[in-house]
């Protein structure tokens, strides 16, 4: 039971190693591209769920990613002052309605970050089991160009619609405020509090998902991926399940998305882009399909490396050939080991805390 | 009509993989590009015939040398392994053609006339172009059925496809049939792409879209049903001209993705498939 926290702690200790080597280097402006890659973490560690241990395959998170960027950065953007009446003023005073200055001192009405990332986060699990349900039906191909078709759609809407500032994104977002006067900005005063910050946001997540791997929920989903007809006969709802963590992972790539808009400041249609939903993939793919840590793990250097511009042009052309090179060489990932012994332990170890009476 | 017609010559050329390997090629809209970029290039030192003939030989030979070095020697490998190595290589030939081309958008010229000269045909004015993608697409399913019933390679092809085991009992080299499905499903591709080029342009990243309509075309026939793709092409062209009517253009693609999706939810078979050939598949 306390040993599953012990990659916990020692993760938490990379990060304050990292913060700190970034302080004593003076390389302190680091920190902007490595909270940013905590954000994309959170997108990788909720599909390498989906992907490693639900089996199922998802070619469009980078489409939930956007829908919570974008419907994010809208609310908070966009001017109510036009609507002006008894209704808005009533929202105002309940806090819901803020109002604010944009770029060139105009005042603004907008929607409050906190009611906006609610409203994203709805919409997402909405979209996710609407869709969900039928495209998980779907196996091996027709499964991987549904999702793909998700993700494509996602992106053709954000690009063609104009409110949504269709090639240009959306920018001017304001920061997220969160209780104790945190803040989740850019800006370059608050770098080491938002480092923090995000990678604290990951920790909390992996918590989360390890519970959730080593609970029933977990068990029944190790069935699923491993038979799941058998898993089925077994009176696992494999269905529910599986839609369950599709809907899971929607919202940890969603609200990565709202998180890092806010710390941006904006979002542009590549963010939806079908080459970031393969980024995704072939990172969970190289950490090994179903090793959390190995995704995060790689997830740190891949989107750092990525971030601070290290693959120059060749950006795609590098994570093309990741993919392809993992899944000819080591489908099972490049921190895996042994699978089988990995689903056995996960399958028969009973923790003697949960047994005693 | 054109853009029917490419379609359904992408999703030949999908159904072709498709039915010697059982492997979905999602780099197959990259043989499209592929064609019609070489071309283009060949064009500005060779005439027209020359350049498109070389363009779709090109082609051909990056379709094997594909399969010889990522596909040949895996062994029964995971649906999900490959579709992850088949996007994988449509992104590195994207990449590749991104540092070869540049961005920019390229053109071949008509092959007859020119894009302002048209003929009249029972009132309707139809550019010379379109003929030659109508009739071209054509000859290619013929061709391609008369390949698959009268030769002896064709018949080969089937076999294998049929039950590979079998056909290697028979003598027949399986591995060098998956190959050649490759080889000519770059073939169809670099064909297709070569005289829709004058049309549509082309643009280092042309294929993906092509690809995932070319899918949506092939579904919507039935996988690995070629004559039904044709038919499936021309209703996906013609129900894409008429979104334009309703939406704006720029949701255009998004309705081919809204059709696929559709088809995949209700009838994974595919509007001309028979339930009962799909019950043998894995969807």
């Amino acid at each position: 039971m306390v040993r599953r926290y012990f990659p916990v702690a020692g993760f938490a200790g990379l990060v304050v190693a990292i913060q700190l080597a970034t302080h004593f280097t003076g390389n302190s402006y680091h920190l902007t591209q490595l909270t940013m890659t905590a954000y994309y973490s959170l997108v990788i560690v909720g599909l390498c769920m989906l992907i490693g241990y639900a089996g199922q395959i998802s070619l469009g998170h980078a489409g939930f990613f956007a829908i919570g960027g974008y419907v994010s950065a809208f609310l908070t953007t966009c001017d109510l002052k036009p609507y002006d009446g008894p209704f808005l003023s009533l929202l105002e005073k309940s806090g819901a309605v803020v109002s604010r200055q944009d770029f060139y001192g105009g005042s603004l009405l907008t929607v409050h970050p906190w009611l906006a990332c609610a409203a994203a986060i709805l919409l997402t699990v909405a979209v996710a089991y609407l869709v969900g349900g039928p495209v998980l039906k779907l196996k091996g191909h027709y499964l991987a160009m549904a999702t793909l078709g998700i993700g494509i759609i996602v992106y053709r809407i954000v690009l063609g619609t104009d409110f949504l500032g269709a090639a240009d994104g959306i920018s001017e977002v304001p920061g997220f405020p969160l209780p104790a006067g945190l803040v989740i900005t850019g800006d370059s005063a608050l770098r080491v509090s938002n480092y923090y910050l995000a990678w604290g946001l990951v920790i909390l997540g992996m918590i989360l998902l390890l519970n959730l791997i080593h609970s029933r929920v977990g068990r029944a989903l190790a069935a699923v991926h491993g038979a799941e007809d058998a898993a089925g006969a077994m009176g696992i709802p494999t269905a529910r399940y599986k839609l369950h963590m599709f809907v899971l992972s929607a919202v940890f790539a969603s609200l990565a998305g709202v998180l890092l808009t806010h710390y941006n400041g904006g979002i542009g249609p590549s963010e939806a882009g079908v080459m970031k939903s393969v980024r995704y993939v072939a990172i969970v793919a190289i950490g090994g399909m179903a090793n959390l840590w190995g995704a995060l793990t790689m997830s740190l250097v891949l989107n750092y490396l990525s971030l601070r511009g290290y693959f120059g042009t060749y950006d795609d052309t590098v994570f093309g050939a990741i993919l392809i090179l993992i899944m000819l060489f080591a489908p099972d990932g490049l921190l895996r080991r042994h699978l089988l012994s990995d689903l056995k332990r996960l399958v028969s170890r009973r923790d003697p805390e949960e047994e005693a009476p | 009509m054109t853009y029917g017609t490419i379609y359904a010559i992408v999703a030949i050329g999908f159904n072709i993989i498709y039915n010697a390997t059982g492997i979905i090629n999602f780099a197959q809209g990259e043989f499209v590009m592929l064609g019609g970029m070489t071309a283009v290039t060949l064009h500005q030192f060779l005439p027209l015939p020359l350049a498109i003939l070389l363009a779709v030989v090109i082609t051909m030979i990056v379709g094997a040398v594909i399969e010889i070095v990522f596909i040949r020697w895996l062994h029964k490998p995971s649906v999900l392994r490959m579709v992850i190595i088949t996007i994988g290589i449509s992104i590195l030939i994207r990449e590749i053609s991104l540092h070869i081309w540049g961005e920019g958008v390229k053109a071949l010229p008509y092959f007859t006339g020119s894009s302002v000269s048209s003929i009249n045909m029972g009132g309707v004015y139809i550019s010379w172009q379109v003929l030659w993608v109508v009739g071209i697409g054509a000859l290619a399913v013929a061709g391609l059925t008369a390949f698959f019933n009268l030769t002896m390679l064709g018949r080969q092809m089937r076999a294998c496809a049929a039950n590979r085991d079998a056909a290697r009992l028979c003598g027949i080299d399986a591995g060098n049939m998956v190959t050649l499905s490759f080889v000519l499903s770059a073939a169809i591709g670099a064909i297709g792409g070569c005289v829709v080029c004058p049309i549509t342009y082309v643009q280092y990243d042309s294929g993906t879209p092509l690809a995932i309509k070319g899918f949506t075309v092939a579904i919507l026939g039935g996988l690995g049903n070629s004559t039904a793709a044709v038919g499936a092409g021309m209703i996906l062209g013609i129900l894409e001209s008429f979104s334009i009517w309703v939406l704006p253009t720029a949701y255009k693609e998004a309705i081919s993705i809204a059709i696929l999706l559709g088809i995949l939810f209700v009838k994974p078979s595919g509007i001309f498939g028979s339930a009962e050939a799909a019950r043998l598949k894995e969807f």
